[in-house]
């Protein structure tokens, strides 16, 4: 890649689900992004912390334990107030919970201003070819 | 004999003592008043003239000296976000003895411009963004502070990616620029040494000419050190030996925090949050000292709750608290300006070990109760000192001391739980730091046998 593209990744929230984070961090970083983990239990403001002191280009927000929704609401505005106006912002992992309609889950959270939504399941692949698409890589 | 002299000049005292090295003892110390407004070696001559008085006329091997005089080392640190950059640069600065008035994150305002140009700092050490990351912010401050109509130097310790273009912005507006490594080169990792070092070659190139100490620089047979440093490097070294310890320098100006410790959880079920600490930490207080700040510290620890703790009227608190600022070289000398001044001491300990020492924070997760950890737990440290003229002359300076230990009021604060009390009764803290740069088995022999052990009976 020519043009090294940062990464802000991270699980949101009181979650502590610590493996998936690494495979991604892994995945992710094997495909020549440059990623910064903030690990586990991450809040909004850690996100933006690290997002403006490394000047990111994304922010990965990954949420397990079914409390997503409420999690990530406001990060979007947060952003905007922190300057980070062109940041992407992704997210994926079990964000809410139960078993409602994805179409459903995924206009919620674009509407929280997300720029990628993804259902349980999603294999790091996805994620990676989206960002190759996202930053013209 | 080998006696070697080691002096620390003080903002109001030169204090002397002169070192047995081979008997490993302190053969006698002397302090006499500083005079750094007409001539710093006059109240040098003096304090030897003391000195000589006790223990006859000595033809001395070595001299070390460090030094507090004219404000200390006096810096500002900048950074991009509070918790990062800024919190990483004001940390090298610590570490280095300096006295840190002020530190800025973010793009620097027109009123912090003025406000830096009222301190008049030594040194600015300007960092921000992590290697490869944001390089806006950190330009723009650097133009800023090239605007300032002042003599500061600039040590760069920022994004390496415009570390060359900042020096290039700061030297053509005349000012001194040091480039360095980053003091947060990948995110969350803390590389203060670098800019540590830059501090202290610029503290001996140009600070102690600007504070008049180029002729006892002459005298002695080292570089005058800032003498925070010099207790941070007794400090270090005596850990080796002891174990791990926290100390406590309560002074008119300052409360200085030293830990030497490295701070990993004691509970489990712990998340590790924010910066990483450095296992020798300093912090220091500028709004926490007991005669030139002592207005703060009151406003910070509330003359009623002193009043209520001591059952001393607030308006007698508040007449000791005038009579400091307008005369600082004030002792205590009635039974209520006594209690007032130990109840103070009590009151920065306290102030400066709740801030020094990390916390933590509880959370329900799916999982349980997790905790999450910021700074250092230093619950198991082993040992507290204490230092400084309120606390060493104090007539129970355990009671001052036990603030710095864990109390159910801050259950949060991972201060220790129990540690053995001592006291550097005879004021040699820094004289030790001098004398552990070649004699460190000496120094760290000395301070066993003269720091006061506090029992239960004092």
């Amino acid at each position: 890649m020519d043009k090294k593209v940062t990464l802000v990744l991270g699980v949101i929230g009181a979650d502590v689900h610590a493996v998936g984070i690494k495979i991604l961090d892994y995945a992710i970083s094997n495909a020549g992004f440059n990623v910064i983990n903030l690990g586990v239990m991450v809040s909004q403001e850690e996100f933006i912390n690290a997002a403006v002191e490394s000047a990111a280009d994304a922010i990965l927000v990954s949420s397990l334990y079914g409390h997503g929704e409420i999690d990530c609401r406001g990060l979007r505005e947060k952003c905007d107030e922190a300057g980070l106006t062109d940041i992407k912002l992704y997210v994926g992992g079990n964000i809410v919970v139960g078993k409602s309609d994805f179409a459903e889950v995924k206009e919620t959270f674009v509407k929280m201003g997300y720029d990628r939504v993804y259902p349980p399941g999603t294999s790091p692949e996805t994620c990676i070819r989206d960002l190759k698409i996202d930053f013209d890589l | 004999m080998n006696i070697l002299l080691t002096a620390d000049f003080g903002s109001t005292f030169t204090k002397v003592s002169a070192v047995d090295i081979d008997n490993k003892k302190i053969v006698g110390v002397a302090k006499s008043f500083t005079t750094i407004e007409t001539n710093v070696c006059e109240g040098f001559d003096n304090a030897l003239k003391e000195l000589y008085a006790i223990c006859g006329k000595i033809k001395f091997s070595k001299k070390f000296a460090s030094s507090s005089a004219a404000g200390g080392l006096k810096m500002i640190s900048c950074g991009l976000v509070p918790d990062l950059t800024a919190k990483a640069s004001k940390m090298a600065a610590s570490s280095a003895g300096a006295k840190v008035l002020k530190t800025y994150s973010y793009e620097l305002s027109e009123h912090e411009l003025e406000e830096i140009f009222v301190l008049k700092p030594d040194i600015i050490l300007l960092s921000g963004g992590i290697d490869g990351g944001n390089k806006d912010v950190i330009v723009e401050n650097a133009k800023k502070l090239a605007s300032i109509d002042s003599n500061f130097s600039v040590i760069v310790a920022g994004n390496k990616t415009v570390s060359g273009k900042i020096a290039e912005i700061l030297e053509k507006s005349g000012k001194k620029a040091i480039v360095t490594e980053n003091v947060m080169p990948e995110f969350n990792k803390l590389n203060i040494l670098p800019a540590k070092e830059k501090i202290r070659d610029l503290f001996i190139e140009n600070i102690i000419e600007a504070k008049g100490l180029s002729d006892i620089q002459k005298l002695m047979d080292r570089e005058i050190v800032p003498t925070p440093l010099s207790v941070y490097e007794a400090c270090e070294i005596l850990e080796k030996e002891i174990g791990t310890l926290m100390a406590y320098d309560v002074g008119g100006a300052t409360t200085d925090v030293y830990s030497m410790a490295a701070g990993t959880p004691t509970m489990l079920n712990v998340v590790i949050k924010g910066l990483p600490e450095p296992f020798a930490k300093r912090s220091v207080e500028g709004d926490i000292g007991v005669r030139y700040s002592i207005s703060s510290l009151l406003e910070e620890a509330g003359a009623d709750n002193i009043s209520r703790n001591i059952s001393v009227s607030v308006k007698e608190i508040i007449n000791w608290v005038e009579t400091c600022k307008k005369t600082p070289e004030t002792l205590p000398k009635t039974e209520t300006e006594k209690k007032i001044d130990e109840e103070l001491a009590s009151q920065a300990v306290l102030i400066s070990a709740n801030r020094h020492c990390g916390f933590f924070e509880s959370y329900y997760t799916p999982v349980g109760e997790t905790f999450m950890q910021t700074g250092k737990d230093l619950s198991d440290v082993k040992y507290i000192i204490g230092a400084g003229g309120s606390v060493i002359n104090a007539e129970n300076p355990k009671k001052i001391l036990e603030k710095a230990l864990f109390s159910p009021l801050d259950f949060s604060i991972l201060k220790p739980k129990s540690a053995k009390m001592l006291l550097d009764k005879k004021n040699i803290f820094a004289a030790m730091g001098l004398l552990s740069r070649e004699h460190p088995k000496t120094a760290v022999k000395i301070m066993q046998d003269e720091f006061l052990e506090l029992g239960n009976d004092s």
